[in-house]
């Protein structure tokens, strides 16, 4: 293999298969950002500490700058781009815009993908466990006080949806 | 911010990765989880003239009981090990230890050998591998050699491994009855690396003395640090808080020169081992009493 071979890559980000070449050292964020022109997720600091570039893979958050473009071959991407739902932005971007969640916005596209993951486990987090997951995203203007409160009603409303869609069960 | 050039290999079998590194040479790295290579290639810190990514090798990837203990796959994932209900049958310190690493996003891809292999000496999974008295397996073209941690960890970021060979399988061995453990840090921010931290294994006799004490530290020296003499005067006492009082100050008279930096004086990091020494043991104590009833 030559040091400037293109590697090809299929993938699979927010639900649209893609099919890329790339070279080997490409990191998944570059891939996002530069060759399928998904600017959502932002570029931070580039070696794992602030968390802008989370994204989820295969349903987990990871760092995007912390991953080959080559080693998604075979797997789905989440990015922010993938939240909003039918045109309608996902009760956390509601919530997030609402509460006043973001100043600069920088870090927001890696706090509402932590802040999903966290809800697709936990729907009812307290204040400790969503600071504690949100512990891994670094936000410089907002004291985070607001993105904890966001997350709050988010979680919220999405239980008042499922309760909604599901009323037999609930009220039994 | 971007890495240099480099070749990229992702065999599917261990043999396949010890070829490639015979081949590639001694600038080719192996890439488990990245999580400490990738910054270190985004920071142009590191320039490998080739990568071999061990993460499509399935075989590297397991936990599997193995006479009262366990034996792990060296790409075992840390949200792996937090979750694995083995894991927290047999070896819970491991689990508890691999929470304090990094942050969830990160857990998901940085796995136990990894972190072994890095050597970081403010890492948590070494400091444990101590306490547990791990061995692992290094594979090589010509062959496996079997290796304890106690020999493996040779300086910061330095390690028995020769170039050629992969890490390949760690063996925990079980605990006897009646044992707890514990594993305790005290880091600046959730998922920083710690200023200090401890990893205790106590094990109790039939009449509830110390049977053997197992202590391991973290992030107060260039590798992680085995606490023989904390253990040798917690053989045969009391477990209580004079024997954790005893143990702590043996510890501490026993560190040579902990880092001193800006996130924490030697002396600071001193006091931290002494406490964290302290509630490590009786925590783990507390657990091996409960283990009994």
């Amino acid at each position: 293999m030559m040091d400037d071979d293109f590697i090809p890559v299929r993938l699979s980000v927010n639900g649209v298969p893609h099919r890329l070449f790339v070279e080997p050292r490409r990191t998944l964020l570059d891939m996002l950002r530069e060759d399928l022109e998904l600017t959502g997720t932002n570029a931070g600091c580039e070696h794992g500490s602030c968390g802008a570039c989370t994204v989820l893979l295969d349903g987990q958050s990871v760092r995007a700058c912390l991953l080959l473009a080559v080693q998604a071959n075979g797997h789905e991407v989440m990015t922010v781009e993938g939240l909003a739902r039918h045109g309608r932005m996902h009760p956390l971007q509601e919530a997030f815009w609402e509460k006043q969640a973001l100043q600069c916005g920088f870090c927001t596209p890696g706090m509402l993908m932590t802040a999903y993951e966290l809800l697709q486990q936990n729907p009812d987090p307290g204040e400790e466990e969503i600071r504690s997951a949100l512990s891994g995203n670094l936000c410089r203007c907002t004291g985070y006080q607001h993105i904890v409160e966001a997350i709050r009603l988010a979680a919220q409303r999405l239980r008042e949806e499922a309760e909604a869609a599901t009323p037999s069960e609930t009220t039994a | 911010m971007k890495p240099a050039r480099f070749r990229y290999f992702a065999p599917h079998t261990i043999a396949e990765a010890t070829q490639l590194l015979d081949e590639q040479g001694e600038e080719a790295r192996l890439l488990a989880g990245g999580q400490s290579l990738l910054p270190l290639l985004n920071l142009r810190l590191a320039r490998p003239s080739a990568l071999i990514d061990l993460n499509e090798i399935q075989s590297l990837a397991f936990i599997h009981p193995q006479n009262g203990g366990l034996v792990l796959g060296a790409l075992t994932r840390d949200a792996t090990l937090e979750r694995d209900p083995l894991v927290a049958a047999r070896q819970p310190l491991l689990a508890e230890a691999a929470h304090y690493v990094g942050h969830p996003a990160i857990r998901h891809r940085s796995t136990l050998g990894g972190s072994l292999a890095h050597a970081d000496p403010a890492a948590e999974l070494p400091a444990v591998m101590l306490a547990l008295e791990a061995t692992f397996t290094l594979q090589s073209s010509n062959g496996n050699r079997t290796i304890a941690a106690a020999a493996f960890f040779t300086g910061p970021f330095q390690t028995a491994l020769q170039h050629g060979e992969v890490l390949t399988e760690i063996h925990l061995p079980g605990l006897p009855p009646r044992s707890g453990s514990a594993f305790l840090e005290f880091a600046r921010r959730e998922g920083d690396y710690a200023l200090a931290g401890v990893a205790a294994v106590i094990s109790l006799a039939e009449d509830g003395t110390i049977a053997q004490a197992r202590l391991a530290l973290c992030s107060v020296d260039p590798t992680p640090l085995r606490a023989a003499a904390a253990e040798t005067v917690l053989r045969g006492r009391h477990p209580d808080n004079v024997a954790w009082q005893a143990a702590a100050e043996a510890v501490v008279s026993d560190l040579k020169e902990p880092p001193s930096d800006i996130h924490g004086s030697a002396d600071y990091r001193r006091h931290l081992a002494g406490v964290l020494t302290r509630r490590a043991l009786a925590l783990a104590a507390q657990r091996a009493e409960r283990s009994h009833s």
